[in-house]
């Protein structure tokens, strides 16, 4: 791969959640769709594999380390310096493993005998925001097309992309303000809230259901009283349990928040003047209507 | 709540294994509790996350091991990230996690949980990625109480899924899915 290549094209691992038929395949169709519009050039790993989840690493370290060094080997293979991973819990995961085994040489060795690849270790895994905030600010100011009028938005960042901070060192992990910068470059309000970082119980979708649908109910209550009319999330797992839950909260409660959740990508698509449907907003338990129509078009 | 733990039960050595196995030192913990302040599941949990932490240093291995709250640990991290004496508690969970399975032992009262990263991680051997229909379907025939429980609810949820395409019942393999087998040979 020449220097040029190099330097504008990032590694794309979408992780399992937000590829096409799948249940967060709107984050994926949102975050390409957008960097078609305004870069960087996203170029899909290949043949990348499930980086084990939380799953993986509740039940087996090894395994799940090396579940996710597979995938940076093969991106090393690639040629990338750096990779996308959209899915939080797929980021956190890659970089926990690479850290883990550029600390632990043992772990390194079994690890790559596992994969039947070396590691170098040179690739840097990016979230979505960091990509945002480092690549695409003054794209999204050039490009603008619609802005948004009377939204307000609370930006959830959940757990994965700010813990364990001393590992992933991404911006404040009580106080994030990176997806919050964003909804105000695009001319959305910023509701100052107090749970960014609250956990939504993730992975207990389905094993626990009632506990992810207590978090979720704190989580919409504290949004709804910041005066929030959206939610911005940036992970899948947030986005399903967000959205999907507030049916089975209005079940066991009687409220119905009917807040809409909607991913960064997919507000900055519709700044960009994307049409809604491009970027999957019609796939959501909650409708998106409102928050689609807030957007009108920028008089020049 | 008190609890009831003889000196025959205890293990001197257990904080040694974790160590060795993690690297994680529970001699640091000096009880402060603030793991267990921040903690979104604390009230589900048996034992609070420094009860746990306080089992590990005094060898209450029985009851660290077999406790419902490793299970429930979502792994937000917030006690680890909180914690002043840089204890990495939910890194704790982990290893204890994996202990608890290794020796059988693991909780019964939260199979759900064993069972669905039981599942998923099947299908991860089987593709090298989630068939989340594949997956969700081999937790619900291995729970069925919790599957009847939530049928209604799956049902709504799963057809609003299918109807906009969101839940594929072909799997989404890989083509190197023989090295995720052996992956999973060598270190599964």
């Amino acid at each position: 791969m020449s220097e040029e290549t190099k330097k504008t094209k990032i590694g794309y691992y979408p992780g399992c959640a937000i590829t096409k038929c799948s249940t967060s395949e709107e984050y994926g169709t949102s975050v390409l769709g957008v960097s078609r519009v305004i870069g960087p050039e996203l170029v899909e790993i290949d043949d990348w594999n499930c980086c084990g989840a939380s799953s993986g690493h509740a039940t087996n370290h090894k395994l799940s380390t090396a579940l996710s060094v597979r995938n940076i080997s093969l991106a090393e293979k690639d040629g990338y310096d750096e990779v996308l991973a959209p899915c939080p819990m797929c980021s956190q995961r890659l970089i926990v493993s690479q850290d883990d085994v550029e600390k632990d040489e043992k772990l390194r060795e079994e690890v790559e005998d596992a994969i039947e690849m070396p590691i170098s270790n040179n690739v840097k895994v990016s979230n979505y925001l960091e990509i945002v905030k480092n690549y695409s600010m003054d794209e999204i100011a050039e490009k603008q097309k619609k802005k948004p009028e009377g939204l307000k938005v609370a930006s959830y960042y959940g757990c994965l992309l700010v813990r364990p901070p001393k590992i992933l060192k991404f911006d404040d992990p009580e106080d994030p303000k990176t997806m919050d910068e964003i909804v105000t470059a695009i001319g959305a309000e910023a509701v100052d809230w107090e749970f960014k970082t609250s956990c939504c119980g993730g992975g207990f979708t389905l094993s626990r259901t009632d506990v992810v649908v207590k978090l979720t109910n704190d989580i919409l209550e504290g949004a709804a009283d910041a005066g929030a009319n959206a939610i911005a999330v940036a992970c899948p797992m947030c986005h399903a349990n967000l959205d999907m839950k507030q049916n089975n909260i209005e079940k066991e409660t009687g409220r119905r928040f009917n807040i809409p959740i909607v991913y960064i990508s997919e507000l900055i698509g519709l700044a960009l003047g994307l049409n809604p449907k491009d970027l999957g907003m019609d796939k959501h338990f909650i409708d998106t209507g409102s928050v689609i129509n807030a957007f009108s078009n920028i008089e020049k | 709540m008190k609890i009831k733990i003889t000196t025959k039960e205890l293990t001197s050595d257990f904080a040694k294994e974790v160590k060795e196995r993690s690297g994680i030192d529970v001699k640091k913990c000096y009880q402060c509790g603030k793991c267990t302040a921040g903690c979104p599941v604390a009230y589900e949990m048996d034992y609070m996350p420094n009860q746990i932490i306080r089992f590990v240093q005094i060898g209450a291995r029985k009851q660290a091991l077999t406790s419902r709250t490793i299970w429930l640990c979502a792994s937000c991290i917030t006690c680890t990230t909180r914690c002043p004496k840089e204890v990495k508690i939910a890194e704790l969970m982990d290893v204890l996690r994996e202990m608890a399975l290794e020796e059988g032992v693991a909780n019964p009262m939260e199979k759900d949980i064993t069972t669905f990263h039981e599942a998923f991680l099947n299908s991860v051997k089987k593709h090298g990625r989630i068939s989340e229909c594949g997956m969700i379907m081999e937790y619900k025939r291995k729970r069925p109480k919790a599957a009847l429980k939530s049928a209604l609810q799956d049902l709504s949820d799963g057809s609003h899924l299918m109807l906009k395409g969101k839940l594929s019942l072909a799997p989404h393999s890989i083509k190197g899915k023989d090295s995720i087998k052996r992956i999973f040979e060598k270190l599964g």
